[in-house]
């Protein structure tokens, strides 16, 4: 379970995060809504331990991990996998050496196995016979379905995805949300996304929480979230501005 | 005011230069120490396994292959300049005899090391610089830490390696083609002869002056890749950070280049 406990975050002076508190269960899909520039990456990146924050906790099974430093803090996040906005897929390796990099790096096994598991998740993302080339040499959408795959192939318990289908035409949107649920009814982990598609997401949701103003103002099962009265949320689900909501 | 406390009260004009002053020291003493505390981080891993070999092979390649014709190149024109320069003046006072002995002795002892850390710098480098500046905005930086790797042994600690290991055997090439270029000029298309050019070198360097070039490359061996690896890793956000980074560091580079050349022929015999 992780516990995000009065999390305040402020970048020269200007508060990002005012007291975020929100919890995640084990083997839900958590997703964060909220939007552009309205902290969702920052907390994303307290979670994942790049960013300390002024005041707060992130409690990852009982502990804190904002306390944590060096091989304590590694010991969480080899627990871990992320799909990062961009993929961050490494651009001098080819597709097939990006998804087996934890692999080589973290754990004990042979080449065989190596390359059994990454074949493995190449086809679970629907990738196969791509794994020569290299990142820039593909769309996209394959780009996030590599970042899927990497993330997935040490088979952590708790995956974070950073806005995993920005930039995406409307059919790839689906295609990796369907991914990502029948990835998660296989492998039961623990997802933490941060999303602004809104209807799509709702679809895939256990969970979500707005985020608005460095502040949590809803949780809920995504069909609460979509009949919330609290007009920060309707507008947003909406897509009307401020502005527009004062007009009317 | 609108809710009616009083205006905080300006502070006078030599209360702000002071407070301007403390907060430029506060800069500057936080950023060195970041500095120190980057390249101890780096130097702590070194010792501690697994080396990554095959990234250290790579660097190699890529800051000692890749310029070795620049620096045969440049070496070799450095020393024919030089040689012709100091003929001619040497020419003057009738002391032509020493054209090999100025040419070899600030070839090895000064120009070897800092030319070649220099043209080192430009090439490697800058494109170090950026390399690495780009996986920190493409968040691939962030992604080795997640995967509970440290990108200092992946990403400093090779460099920092390589660079000891390619500035002296450099900065060697450089300075026998100077030398050679040297003797091009003196003794093939101004008429010295070979023995003179050769044989007053021999008397008058001696291993110490191979020496002050040898420990000074092995500095530039680590400041180079040392202020390129830390420029990367903070640099700011899109393209005009990467770009910022890689000047910042190219200018840092030669700028520190040439104050250490200075304290090092100042300390070293």
């Amino acid at each position: 379970m992780i516990r995000i406990q009065g999390l305040r975050k402020s970048f020269d002076g200007q508060p990002v995060l005012r007291g975020v508190d929100l919890d995640v269960a084990t083997g839900e899909i958590m997703v964060i809504i909220g939007r552009s520039g309205g902290g969702k990456s920052v907390l994303l990146k307290h979670l994942l331990g790049l960013l300390r924050p002024d005041a707060g906790a992130v409690i990852v099974d009982g502990t804190d991990i904002t306390r944590l430093r060096g091989a304590a803090l590694e010991a969480v996040r080899r627990r871990y996998g992320v799909v990062f906005q961009g993929g961050a897929l490494f651009d001098s390796m080819s597709v097939f050496d990006n998804v087996a990099f934890p692999l080589r790096e973290k754990t004990k096994m042979n080449t065989a196995e190596i390359t059994r598991r990454v074949e493995e998740k190449l086809l679970q993302v629907g990738l196969v016979d791509m794994g020569h080339k290299n990142p820039a040499e593909i769309s996209g959408g394959m780009r996030k379905r590599v970042a899927i795959a990497r993330a997935l192939v040490t088979e952590p318990e708790i995956v974070f995805f950073d806005e995993p289908t920005t930039g995406l035409d409307p059919i790839l949107v689906n295609t990796i949300h369907r991914l990502i649920q029948e990835l998660h009814g296989k492998f039961r982990f623990t997802a933490v996304m941060v999303s602004h598609e809104i209807p799509e997401i709702f679809e895939i949701a256990d969970r979500v929480a707005m985020l608005h103003e460095g502040v949590i103002v809803e949780t809920g099962e995504a069909r609460v979230i979509q009949s919330s009265t609290n007009p920060v949320v309707q507008r947003f689900i909406r897509g009307e501005a401020e502005s527009d909501h004062h007009a009317a | 005011m609108t809710d009616g406390s009083p205006a905080p009260r300006a502070l006078p004009l030599p209360a702000r230069w002071i407070g301007a002053l403390g907060y430029l020291t506060l800069y500057v003493v936080e950023s060195l120490g970041r500095f120190g505390r980057f390249l101890g981080e780096g130097i702590g891993i070194v010792f501690v396994p697994p080396l990554k070999l095959g990234r250290l092979a790579g660097r190699i390649y890529f800051i000692g292959f890749k310029s070795l014709s620049i620096v045969i190149l440049t070496g070799a024109f450095t020393g024919m300049a030089l040689g012709l320069q100091v003929f001619l003046v040497l020419q003057r006072v009738g002391s032509e005899g020493f054209v090999g002995p100025a040419v070899g002795i600030a070839l090895v002892r000064e120009l070897g090391p800092v030319l070649t850390a220099v043209f080192v710098t430009g090439l490697a480098g800058s494109a170090l610089t950026a390399e690495l500046g780009i996986m920190r905005i493409s968040e691939q930086i962030d992604a080795l830490m997640v995967m509970a790797l440290n990108p200092v042994r992946y990403l400093v600690v090779p460099a920092l390696l390589a660079g000891l290991i390619t500035f002296p055997m450099l900065t060697a090439i450089f300075d026998v083609a100077g030398i050679y270029g040297g003797y091009l000029v003196a003794v093939v298309l101004l008429g010295m002869s070979p023995g003179t050019y050769f044989g007053q070198m021999q008397t008058f360097a001696d291993m110490a002056d191979v020496m002050v070039g040898f420990w000074k490359s092995l500095a530039f061996g680590v400041l180079v890749p040392w202020v390129c690896t830390y420029k990367a890793f903070h640099c700011g956000h899109g393209a005009e950070g990467v770009s910022r980074a890689t000047t910042e560091a190219v200018v840092l580079c030669c700028v520190l280049i040439l104050i250490f050349n200075y304290f090092l022929g100042s300390v070293l015999p």
